[in-house]
C-alpha cells in the first residue's frame, strides 16, 4: 500500500465486484437450470434463485445416455494424454540435453517444427492416417507381390490386419493428443539450468544414464511435472475436435462430446435445459476443481509452459 | 545446445529414448502434414481410387472463391474482437486485484476458473443465456430494452455473441500473466514515483504500463493464435459457422470442407494456407522471445 484512497479502494472493489458477477453469470444460470423442474426453467422470466430439483436432475442426466461411462473415458483420455505425453517429453529431452550422438540437432529441429502445426491445422489428414493407419503396408504389399505369399505362408488375414484401425480405441483418443513437442521443451529448459557439477560426481560415482535420470534429473523436475499435470489434464480433458472425429459410439466417446451431442440431437424441440445443465455442471466439476485445488501449480504451469 | 559434460559411449540409449517421441510425432504430425501437403495440389475422383496432380488448381480455387474471403473476414473480425476485449478485461482485472488488499484470493480464484471449462461447454453455457427464445439474458433486452436480438437469423449478433463467448474463456489465462507481471514489478519504482507526486493513474499510464509492454505484446500474439485455432469448440457449439457464413472463421472452414463438403483438396489447400500463417505467428513470438528470454551463460 503506497497512499491511503479509501474512495478509489472502494471504486475498485465495486468494479472487481461488477466483472466477477459478470465472468460467473453463466455458471450461476447453469446452476438455477439445474436444480429446477423444466417448464419453471422455460417460465418467463427464469427463476432467479435455485430450486429444489439438483438431486433429480443430476440422477435424470448419469441415467440419459452413457454419462457414467463418458465421464470415465474423459478420465482415462486425460490421464492418458497426461501421463504418455510427461513420460516422452521428458526422455527426448533427456536425450537431447545430455547425449552426443549422430542427428542430434536434426531430431531437435524436427520436434521443434511440431510447435508450428496444432491439430486443428491437420485435421483431415490426421482423421486418414487415424482411420487407416496401415493403408500404406497393404498397398505395399500389393505392389511388390507379397500379399498372396505371405498370406499362405503364415496363414495371416491380411485384408484383416490392413483394415485395423484406432477408430473408437482410446490409443486413437490417447497418441494423436500426445503428439506435440510443448512439454519437451519445457523440459529441455528445465535441464539446461541444472548445474554441470552433478553429471560430474554423478559419474564420478559411477552412475548410469538411466540412474541419473531417475535418482537426480527426475526429482529436480518434481514441480515442473505437477504444473505440466494441471495443464495437460485440463487440456485432455476439454478435447472437441478430435474425439468428435475419431469416436463414432456413445460409449467410448468423452463426456463433453457426449453432452454436445445431446443438446445437436435433441430430439424434442427445445432441449432439457434442467437435465443438460447438470451433467454440464459435472462435466466441467472435475477440471475446475484440480485447477482451483492446484491453482499454485497451474500458475507456475501455465506461465512455464509459454518460455 | 547441449551439456558441457555428457554422455558419449551410450549412443544406442540415446536413440532408444528419442524413439517414442519421434515415432508418435512421425506418425501423427509429419505423415499427416505430408499428406496435406500432397492433397493439396492433387485432386482426388469422389470414390477416393484416383487423385491426379493439378499444381496451384486447389489453390486458385480456394484464393479466388468468395466464401474464402468471406471467411478471411470473418476470421480478422472474430480475433480482433477477442483478442483486444480479453487482453483488456485481463488487464483490468490483474491491475484491480493487484491493487485491492481484502479478499484478493477470492477474487483471483472467481477470475481463473472459466479457463478450465472446455471451449464447447463455454459456448453452450453462454447459448443458454443469449438464446433468442429462452435465454434469460436475450429475453431481458428483448422485453426490457426494446433490442431485437437474435443470433440465430441476425450475423452480427451473432459475431458479438461468439466473441463474448470465446473472450471469456481466454480472460483467465491473460489475468494470470499480467498479475505475474505486475507483481514482478519492483515496489520502490511506484513508491519513488508516488513520493515525487505521482497518483495511481500518472504511475501506471508512466510506469506500470510500459514495464509490462513485454507481456502485452506476448499475450497479443497468444491470443490470436488462440481465437485462430482454439475456438472451434465454440463456433461449432454456437452457430455452426452461421447464420449464413457470418461466423464462419477459418478453422472452422476447413473442418467443414473436409468432413461435411468432403472436398479434400480444398480442404489441403486451406490447412497449408493456415500452416503458412501459423509459422508466421510463430516467427514473430520467437523472435519476441529472443529479446526477452537470456539463457544461463
Amino acid at each position: 500500500m503506497i497512499e491511503r484512497t479509501p474512495k478509489l479502494d472502494l471504486f475498485c472493489h465495486l468494479l472487481l465486484i461488477a466483472g466477477v458477477i459478470a465472468v460467473c453469470l453463466p455458471l450461476y444460470y447453469a446452476l438455477i437450470a439445474a436444480t429446477h423442474t423444466l417448464p419453471d426453467v422455460l417460465q418467463v422470466p427464469m427463476p432467479l434463485t435455485p430450486g429444489k430439483e439438483l438431486l433429480v436432475n443430476l440422477k435424470a442426466a448419469v441415467e440419459r445416455g452413457d454419462l457414467g461411462r463418458q465421464l470415465l473415458n474423459s478420465l482415462i483420455v486425460s490421464v492418458g494424454v497426461t501421463v504418455g505425453k510427461i513420460a516422452v517429453s521428458i526422455l527426448s529431452a533427456f536425450a537431447i540435453t545430455y547425449f552426443r550422438f549422430p542427428f542430434r540437432m536434426t531430431a531437435f529441429w524436427l520436434i521443434f517444427a511440431t510447435l508450428m502445426l496444432p491439430i486443428e491445422v491437420r485435421i483431415v489428414p490426421t482423421y486418414a492416417v487415424a482411420a487407416h493407419p496401415l493403408q500404406g503396408l497393404g498397398w505395399l504389399l500389393d505392389e511388390t507381390g507379397l500379399r498372396g505369399p505371405l498370406e499362405s505362408l503364415t496363414g495371416w488375414n491380411v485384408e484383416a490386419v490392413v483394415k485395423w484401425n484406432l477408430l473408437d480405441s482410446y490409443a486413437g483418443l490417447i497418441l494423436p493428443l500426445m503428439a506435440s513437442a510443448t512439454a519437451t521443451f519445457l523440459f529441455r529448459q528445465l535441464f539446461l539450468t541444472i548445474p554441470e557439477e552433478l553429471l560430474e560426481a554423478a559419474k564420478i560415482d559411477g552412475a548410469s544414464p538411466m540412474r541419473f535420470l531417475i535418482d537426480v534429473l527426475w526429482p529436480m523436475s518434481r514441480t515442473n511435472v505437477v504444473a505440466l499435470t494441471v495443464i495437460l489434464f485440463v487440456f485432455g480433458w476439454n478435447q472437441y475436435l478430435w474425439p468428435l472425429l475419431i469416436t463414432t459410439e456413445a460409449s467410448m466417446t468423452t463426456a463433453v462430446i457426449g453432452l454436445s451431442k445431446q443438446i445437436s440431437a435433441a430430439p424434442e424441440a427445445v432441449p432439457k435445459w434442467n437435465t443438460l445443465m447438470a451433467s454440464a455442471l459435472l462435466i466441467t466439476l472435475p477440471p475446475v476443481l484440480v485447477v482451483i485445488v492446484l491453482q499454485r501449480w497451474f500458475v507456475k504451469g501455465l506461465v512455464d509452459s509459454e518460455k | 545446445m547441449i551439456k558441457r559434460v555428457n554422455f558419449q559411449r551410450h549412443k544406442p540409449l540415446a536413440f532408444l529414448l528419442l524413439a517414442p517421441q519421434m515415432l508418435v510425432l512421425t506418425i501423427f504430425v509429419f505423415w499427416p502434414a505430408a499428406q496435406a501437403l500432397y492433397q493439396a495440389f492433387t485432386v482426388t475422383d469422389p470414390f477416393g481410387q484416383h487423385s491426379t496432380f493439378v499444381w496451384f488448381d486447389n489453390f486458385r480455387d480456394v484464393l479466388t472463391s468468395p466464401e474464402y474471403f468471406n471467411s478471411i473476414y470473418r476470421t480478422a473480425i472474430f480475433s480482433t474482437g477477442t483478442t483486444v476485449s480479453a487482453v483488456l478485461a485481463g488487464l483490468a482485472f490483474a491491475v484491480l486485484v493487484d491493487r485491492v488488499v481484502r479478499a484478493k484470493s477470492v477474487y483471483r480464484l472467481m477470475i481463473i476458473w472459466p479457463y478450465a471449462v472446455a471451449p464447447v461447454l463455454a459456448g453452450v453455457l453462454w447459448l443458454f443465456l443469449f438464446h433468442p427464445i429462452y435465454g434469460a439474458i436475450a429475453l431481458m433486452l428483448k422485453q426490457g430494452f426494446g433490442i431485437p436480438w437474435n443470433p440465430l437469423l441476425d450475423g452480427s449478433d451473432a459475431m458479438l455473441l461468439v466473441i463474448v463467448a470465446a473472450a471469456w474463456k481466454q480472460v483467465s489465462y491473460n489475468f494470470v500473466f499480467f498479475l505475474a507481471a505486475l507483481q514482478a514489478i519492483p515496489r520502490s519504482l511506484i513508491e519513488a514515483a508516488a513520493i515525487d507526486g505521482a497518483g495511481p493513474i500518472r504511475r501506471f499510464v508512466s510506469i506500470v504500463f510500459p514495464l509490462i509492454s513485454p507481456t502485452t505484446f506476448f499475450l497479443l500474439v497468444i491470443n490470436v493464435v488462440y481465437a485462430f485455432f482454439d475456438t472451434f469448440g465454440i463456433i461449432h457449439a454456437l452457430t455452426q459457422g452461421g447464420p449464413g457464413g457470418a461466423t464462419d472463421i477459418l478453422v472452422y472452414k476447413v473442418y467443414a470442407d473436409g468432413f461435411l463438403g468432403l472436398d479434400l483438396g480444398l480442404s489441403a489447400a486451406q490447412s497449408v494456407i493456415l500452416m503458412i500463417l501459423v509459422i508466421g505467428l510463430t516467427a514473430v513470438q520467437f523472435r519476441f522471445l529472443e529479446r526477452r528470454v537470456k539463457y544461463a551463460q
